[in-house]
């Protein structure tokens, strides 16, 4: 009475994590185990009550903000204040002396190209931000882009292509309306795995142009222009599953 | 891997190690704040934790050589937040490490009561559970983590993580068949 296996192996098994051989040779044990063919089931059960309690616990916006914010302080000043005990008058110094930098690097270079870029994709993580803030994600909330999509008619100027990409590990999960950089744009809400994928589109009159990528403050942002759309995607996902997504966009 | 953070470790890293840094380790900063959040159970000290264990892997960032950031930083995480247990044990409750000799933790009747939901059932289960079952359970189920990640995340010999999880998904079944007696009567 009571098979071995369905304490230990059939975890091996349910987590992909046997080799082929002792998974076929499990396979053929399952076949006249009851016993373990229960365990599986109730494996299986239990993955399902924790997915659909979805546990995952994110840091609030407010709080990586100022996490970010202490290590680019750090990096700034070169030392960094002990935990919890943030010493404010040196972060107000710092946060001046950025400020006047960084306004200082904004008018001297306000016309070259690239810093243009920076710019903008400092803007779209602003609003990638913004958007994460309780009840701002989706105003049109649907996995199906046959809704999404026609939920735009009348809102903006031109028709945002709305695809969902379920099957490929980018699930739809809404649209909604943002502002950036004081124009209307479609925002297209993605999951992929536990981190959201924000993509904003917008017309443009400029020609088709390659991806091009960057991370500001461990904010990943992709951005390519497509027949005569300009497509900015981002996300705290990594990089290479932004061009994956880029991939498919562009398919 | 068994202690990334050995030594004196830098204060500040030049421009290119701060990019790698945050190329490599920022996408990370849920996954650690989850880990924190689970294994302190209280989302004020898993802030601390989590920004603590930041700061230790951005001081021993030069001692990262590649590889896998995300098991490396949770690795730091993790020990922070024992270190933090440990400090906070005596304090605050005894019970938490003791629940690996005795028995079988059971929620108590105020958190039964209040376990109203899905997410507030499972909740309440889990964090009956002792931290190193807990933790298994966090980065197999919530993380995905492979057995190699959680090996080398836990210090676990990886010919042990299986039976370990085994035991860790025994209990939190357990512990959700007593938060959730309504779904025990009416099941099949």
């Amino acid at each position: 009475m009571g098979c071995e296996r369905a304490d230990t192996l059939v975890h091996g098994y349910f987590d992909n994590e046997l080799d082929a051989l002792r998974a076929a040779e499990f396979e053929s044990h399952l076949e006249q185990c009851p016993e373990c063919v229960a365990a599986l089931d109730a494996l299986e059960s239990l993955r399902s009550t924790i997915n659909v309690a979805q546990p995952y616990e994110k840091m609030s916006p407010a709080f990586r903000k100022k996490i970010l914010a202490d290590l680019h302080v750090k990096a700034a000043m070169g030392s960094f204040p002990a935990r919890a005990k943030t010493d404010w008058r040196w972060l107000a110094v710092a946060a001046a002396l950025l400020l006047l930098i960084y306004g200082g690097w904004r008018v001297a270079s306000l016309n070259r190209m690239d810093s243009r870029e920076t710019l903008m994709a400092s803007k779209i993580v602003d609003a990638h931000l913004r958007s994460l803030q309780p009840g701002h994600l989706e105003d049109v909330i649907s996995t199906d882009q046959h809704t999404v999509k026609p939920w735009f008619d009348g809102k903006v100027d031109f028709a945002p292509p709305v695809r969902d990409f379920t099957e490929q590990g980018f699930p739809l999960q809404g649209g909604r309306l943002d502002v950036v950089d004081n124009r209307t744009v479609a925002a297209l809400v993605y999951g992929r795995r536990k981190h959201v994928v924000n993509v904003f589109i917008w017309p443009t009159s400029e020609k088709d142009a390659t991806p091009r990528s960057g991370s500001i403050q461990g904010y990943q942002w992709i951005d390519w222009r497509k027949q005569g759309m300009e497509f900015y995607a981002v996300s705290d996902a990594s990089t290479p599953d932004l061009q994956q997504l880029q991939g498919l966009f562009s398919n | 891997m068994s202690n990334p953070v050995q030594g004196k470790g830098s204060d500040v890293l030049d421009s290119q190690e701060q990019v790698r840094f945050e190329t490599l380790v920022l996408p990370h900063l849920d996954a650690a704040f989850n880990l924190a959040r689970w294994l302190l159970r209280s989302r004020a000290d898993a802030e601390d934790a989590a920004q603590e264990a930041l700061l230790r892997a951005y001081r021993f960032f030069y001692g990262f050589h590649g590889g896998d950031a995300r098991a490396w930083l949770l690795q730091i995480v993790r020990n922070t937040c024992y270190t933090w247990l440990d400090k906070n044990r005596k304090v605050k409750d005894m019970t938490e490490f003791n629940e690996e000799m005795h028995g079988l933790p059971s929620p108590s009747p105020e958190s039964l009561a209040i376990a109203s939901n899905d997410r507030d059932r499972l909740s309440e289960a889990l964090k009956s559970l002792p931290p190193r079952y807990r933790e298994v359970i966090v980065l197999r189920e919530l993380e995905g983590c492979s057995y190699k990640e959680i090996a080398s995340i836990t210090s676990i010999p990886i010919g042990t993580v299986m039976s370990t999880l085994s035991r860790a998904r025994r209990q939190l079944q357990l512990a959700l068949s007593n938060v959730a007696p309504k779904e025990a009567t009416h099941g099949v």
